[in-house]
């Protein structure tokens, strides 16, 4: 097994400017790519024979609603030959075509439909890009950080129609969402603002870095 | 060209058939969708997604101690391997070191778990082709060790014992001592599943050369576990990249020449022996001390504390309402489950929930390749290379 080191410095030497960026954190390599680049990147990261991630592990969206560009793409390699792994990630926007990588490896597939299912990622050249996890007929993209944990409908058996029917969700009682977290370490890593910190803001602050 | 006579009669033989979604040997909620000539297979498509819970949105919105039994309810025949993941990339990220003894009973269970999984799969592909009586001895088995669990965690199955920090109760020597008596009399019983099945000549029939992956399919496909080192690929994460104690174990990793359902049948009988061995090593060995970190501000204390410590109370109560803060960052943490390699990519942005966690179930990656495994096989097959595939609709479906 190469030390994450020296795979750093042979990927960004064969791959140059194709790369917007890359980083080590917790011991994983992860490369931030453009979309366009994806598919020459992989394919490097899969030919290559210092490289040779030959088995894509994995491929999930992950959604950041703040941002102008809101999913990344997440790609998980795994080279059984060198014991290493590597993650690539690119960002993409609702409209964004992401090229698919079916091409490269076969199991991207279901991954890359997964993702369309859950979060309505497209990508472009995908052979099947069909829901896959979601109940036939279904709206919306699930994982999306707007869409409610409860979902929009539920389903029950109607003994008169003798069938299954969809109703939009009533709920008896309003979702309990319970925020335990502390005011002095929890909210400020969630960016937001409790009522009555205006009150604390200014002459305090200094008292408000120690903790 | 024109549209030659025969046409037609070539059509005759053409049909769509619907397999599943309730079908014995579907192994789950698995509806397939196939196009057949006569009874040879020509395109599979699996319809997923009927045990969809939304558990990657569940965990979402959970602390991350809660987001611990949504992991025993995905491959639900070896929940703490699953649990095993999390845990791993929880305390990866928050940087803590799990005692000895804890490691020791990690491996322990994650063993026991990986023989609840092949009994199961073994003894119930054997029932798909035709053998009943399997199933009815290798179920006694898991029934003991399931036992084990109940003993340990106080559930069955749901067991929420491996959490971050470590496993979340100690062990009784009694425990131990009957751990210790299951194995060799286990080793028996699997001798005798291995005496109706190995030289069986109608499993044989139905398994050797049927459903065979080649190491380019392995690499193409993204399987793991079995499915790999059925082909002759001697891949195992607890070798490859040790985690936990396994360093520590003495265990041969099984490989497969052929990469057919025989062969995967073979390598799980043989697994299961040499869990049996890192389970007795585990037992000979087990060291003495703590079982989960020390650290109070991640793993709540022991009852018998509270009564005594303001501070354990405090902890207590701090840890059961919001939670531990796991610092901002990514990571993936993955083990060798008994079904293949089990990944867990978690997201966090500095709060007390998970940001974003996507579970890497190696059944989902297996059965995408069930279309392409199933070419030009005979209808009876597919049953056959879906046993052999070690499907759980808990993890495939999430």
């Amino acid at each position: 097994m190469a030390s994450v080191e020296q795979l750093t410095q042979h990927i960004t030497a064969g791959l140059g400017d194709k790369l917007a960026g890359h980083f080590v954190a917790f011991g994983e390599l992860t490369l931030e790519v453009n979309p366009r680049e994806i598919e020459s990147v992989l394919r490097f990261l899969r030919d290559d024979a210092d490289c040779a991630f030959t088995q894509l592990i994995d491929l999930c969206g992950a959604d950041y609603p703040q941002r102008t560009l809101r999913f990344d793409v997440v790609y998980h390699l795994l080279s059984m030959t060198e014991n290493h792994r590597i993650r690539v990630k690119l960002q993409a926007g609702e409209e964004t075509q992401v090229p698919s990588v079916t091409g490269l490896f076969d199991a991207a597939n279901w991954f890359e439909r997964e993702a369309f299912d859950m979060y309505g990622i497209l990508f472009s050249g995908h052979p099947d890009l069909r829901r896959l996890l979601t109940d036939y007929g279904f709206e919306g993209y699930p994982l999306r950080k707007d869409f409610p944990l409860t979902g929009h409908v539920e389903l029950r058996y109607d003994d008169d129609q003798k069938k299954v029917v969809y109703e939009p969700v009533s709920l008896v009682q309003e979702f309990r969402d319970f925020d335990f977290e502390s005011p002095w370490e929890g909210a400020r890593s969630m960016g937001a603002n409790l009522p009555g910190d205006e009150k604390a803001s200014g002459d305090n602050s200094s008292n408000e870095q120690e903790s | 060209m024109s549209m030659s006579p025969e046409k037609p009669v070539e059509d005759d033989r053409k049909f769509t058939i619907n397999f599943g979604p309730q079908h014995p040997a579907a192994h789950g909620v698995l509806r397939l969708v196939m196009d057949l000539d006569g009874e040879r297979v020509e395109r599979i498509d699996p319809h997923i997604g009927l045990l969809h819970r939304g558990t990657e949105k569940l965990i979402e919105n959970k602390t991350f101690l809660q987001s611990v039994p949504y992991f025993d309810r995905l491959d639900y025949v070896a929940p703490m391997n699953q649990e095993h993941a999390f845990a791993l990339a929880v305390e990866r990220m928050l940087g803590i070191e799990v005692p000895k003894r804890g490691q020791y009973i990690r491996v322990l269970y994650s063993e026991i778990g990986r023989i609840l999984s092949h009994l199961l799969n073994i003894t119930t592909q054997a029932l798909d082709v035709g053998a009943l009586t399997p199933p009815l001895w290798g179920f006694e088995e898991r029934e003991k060790l399931m036992i084990f669990y109940e003993r340990a965690s106080g559930a069955r199955m749901h067991s929420a014992y491996f959490r971050p920090g470590g496993v979340h109760q100690d062990l009784t020597p009694q425990l131990l001592a009957d751990i210790d008596a299951f194995c060799d009399p286990f080793l028996k019983v699997l001798d005798d599943i291995e005496g109706l099945l190995t030289d069986n000549r109608i499993f044989k029939q139905r398994n050797v050369n049927v459903g065979i992956v080649s190491v380019d399919d392995v690499h193409n496909w993204g399987l793991t576990g079995v499915m790999a080192r059925g082909s002759g690929l001697a891949w195992d994460l607890r070798r490859a990249q040790p985690y936990e104690a396994y360093s520590d174990f003495d265990f041969d990793v099984p490989i497969g020449k052929n990469g057919d359902c025989y062969d995967r049948y073979l390598v799980r009988v043989e697994e299961c022996r040499q869990s049996i061995r890192i389970m007795k090593q585990c037992i000979a060995n087990m060291p003495d001390g703590p079982v989960s970190s020390t650290d109070g501000k991640i793993v709540p204390p022991k009852r018998a504390q509270m009564k005594q410590s303001m501070e354990a109370l405090i902890h207590h109560f701090k840890l059961y309402t919001e939670g531990y803060h796991v610092p901002a960052g990514e990571i993936y943490a993955a083990v060798e489950a008994p079904k293949g390699e089990f990944g867990v990519y978690l997201v966090s942005d500095g709060s007390n929930k998970p940001y974003r966690c996507k579970i890497r179930a190696p059944g989902y990656a297996h059965l995408q390749a069930l279309d392409y495994l199933s070419r030009d096989h005979m209808l009876a097959d597919v049953s056959a290379i879906l046993g052999s595939m070690d499907i759980v609709f808990g993890e495939v479906d999430r």
